[in-house]
């Protein structure tokens, strides 16, 4: 009996250990998140309502939560499409060693090269006096404002976000373009199989997984991003992180609680994206190793 | 047949991805009409509110650094040699920052946190700040714990504890003196990268009403034409700063881990 109590005390003290990080996760991390996701269901009074929720459903909601969508998805397809074509260019595509390296470490800046001086680079290329801008009228003749191009739009915030996605594409799909063995290369070839027909019918169904996977990544990536958008267009553009952003700053909707459920709508939407890149991440290690 | 493709894809991003490096370097240097100078770097640099926000910035961040490393070293160390069990949990939370958007965790700060709750961090100046840091150490808590992770898996901390305790050190020594040097370079790492994350960031200061450096970078690109290129300019080359530290520690600590 007195083992028993003793081993039942070096299991509290080895608890002990973690509660640090616990109540700095609890605190900081998950009740916060708790007290919007419960707020989304709460009357001004504290009952439980679907209310919050069914009241996202106005025009401007809908669309600010559709054009984010739209543009995640566009700058996360385009970003995986051009940085899985770079990240084959420089794994199998034969180029020569050396190019690989700095390609990578740069697509480590880029990928964190987020935020407010994006926009700045962006607007000082492609904005109304930008470099490419002005180059483009003055050299060719082309005018782009007269040909309807605007930067403070939603191409522009996807041509924008892609600074971020594609070298994020290309730091996950790399290893994984590395893991495809020679051998099934060779073996596909032995039986016949064509370079077309090796990609169709065993490298892509491989890479597959990863693909989706990075896809959702990405996606969650553009969803949450707020400042990039805000130093790109101001308060102008309806997107959800931004109708947010003015939510918390000054009630704009006009009822706290409705502004719980915009955050809810937004937590639902990247945890889906996430849950399915975790899922599928899992898959492509099956024979990616 | 196939190496065009492979050069055509490359040359195209290339070019997407000079262009706007080209494009800011060049605007910020044509402050002065007609001529290249550093005009808008030198209206910036002496411009009292970037240093203010500046330097507001950088104690934020090694503040940050110092509370994340102090967390995280023992949290990950203990689940490696206590609790292997609570590992898939531990590991879980420290993914949510990537899977919440950051703007709804500030967002709870600010209803859970304000002058009327239990802890009222928001109340007074000091105490905004010290939430400040607890957001930016939620935020770059997924990179501190997987680079400090993965550097504790390289070394053997069973052995290192055993040895260091029937030596006669204590749990707070084994951790200072023999656990933090030998994954020196993974806690470096994540540094270096938690610096290039709070240096710039934006949501949670602006919402939180803190004069940091990202809020400054709005507000001057509201306002000003050729200062907000030449603080891009700036800020990429933190960022580069911050890789190629993290790049030159890696590459050191492989000479000195012992091969196993």
């Amino acid at each position: 009996m007195p083992g028993q109590t003793e081993a039942a005390r070096r299991l509290e003290l080895r608890w002990l250990g973690l509660l640090p990080f616990a109540v700095f996760s609890v605190l900081f991390l998950i009740l916060p998140t708790l007290y919007i996701v419960i707020g989304a269901f709460q009357t001004p009074q504290g009952g439980f309502t679907f209310q919050n929720i069914l009241d996202l459903n106005t025009p401007s909601i809908r669309s600010a939560y559709w054009v984010s969508i739209k543009v995640s998805f566009a700058s996360a397809l385009l970003g995986c499409l051009i940085g899985f074509a770079m990240a084959a260019a420089i794994t199998i595509g034969g180029l020569p060693k050396r190019i690989r390296e700095p390609l990578l470490t740069f697509s480590g800046v880029a990928s964190n090269f987020a935020g407010v001086p994006l926009a700045f680079a962006f607007i000082a290329t492609i904005g109304p006096a930008g470099l490419i801008t002005l180059q483009l009228k003055s050299e060719l003749g082309i005018n782009l404002r007269a040909m309807g191009w605007n930067l403070l739009s939603t191409p522009g915030l996807v041509i924008t976000y892609l600074f971020f996605q594609i070298p994020l594409m290309i730091l996950i799909i790399t290893p994984a373009l590395d893991g495809l063995k020679k051998e099934w290369r060779e073996a596909a070839a032995i039986l016949g199989a064509s370079g077309r027909q090796y990609w169709i019918m065993v490298g892509l169904p491989i890479l597959f997984p990863s693909l989706l996977g990075t896809l959702a990544l990405l996606f969650a990536n553009a969803f949450g991003a707020v400042a990039t958008a805000i130093a790109l267009t101001g308060p102008s553009l309806n997107i959800a992180p931004i109708l947010l952003y003015a939510q918390i700053r000054g009630d704009v909707l006009g009822n706290p609680h409705l502004g719980y459920a915009l955050a809810f709508g937004m937590i639902v939407i990247t945890g889906i994206a996430n849950a399915i890149y975790i899922r599928l991440r899992a898959r492509s290690e099956r024979w990616l190793k | 047949m196939s190496k065009v493709w492979a050069w055509g894809a490359l040359i195209f991003g290339v070019v997407y991805f000079m262009l706007p490096l080209i494009g800011m370097t060049e605007f910020s240097l044509s402050m002065r009409r007609g001529v290249y100078s550093f005009d808008a770097y030198a209206a910036v640099l002496a411009d009292p509110q970037f240093q203010a926000t500046f330097a507001y910035s950088v104690v934020m961040a090694l503040a940050t650094i110092i509370f994340g490393i102090l967390l995280v070293v023992p949290t990950a160390y203990w689940v490696r040699l206590k609790m292997p069990e609570a590992r898939p949990y531990v590991e879980f939370i420290t993914l949510l920052p990537l899977v919440i958007p950051a703007i709804v965790v500030v967002f709870g700060y600010i209803r859970l946190y304000n002058t009327s709750s239990w802890l009222p961090l928001t109340g007074s100046v000091m105490g905004t700040n010290i939430l400040l840091m607890f957001g930016y150490a939620m935020l770059s808590l997924p990179y501190m714990y997987r680079s400090i992770d993965t550097g504790l898996r390289t070394i053997d901390i069973a052995t290192l504890t055993e040895a260091a305790m029937s030596l006669g050190a204590g749990w707070v020594t084994i951790l200072a003196r023999v656990i933090l040097p030998n994954v020196l370079a993974s806690v470096l790492s994540g540094a270096f990268l938690t610096f290039a994350i709070v240096i710039g960031e934006f949501t949670i200061a602006a919402l939180l009403d803190r004069p940091a450096f990202g809020p400054y970078m709005q507000i001057l690109g509201a306002n000003r034409a050729y200062e907000p290129a030449a603080l891009a300019v700036i800020a990429f080359g933190i960022t580069w700063a911050c890789m190629g530290l993290i790049g030159l520690v890696s590459r050191f600590s492989r000479y000195t881990q012992v091969k196993r």
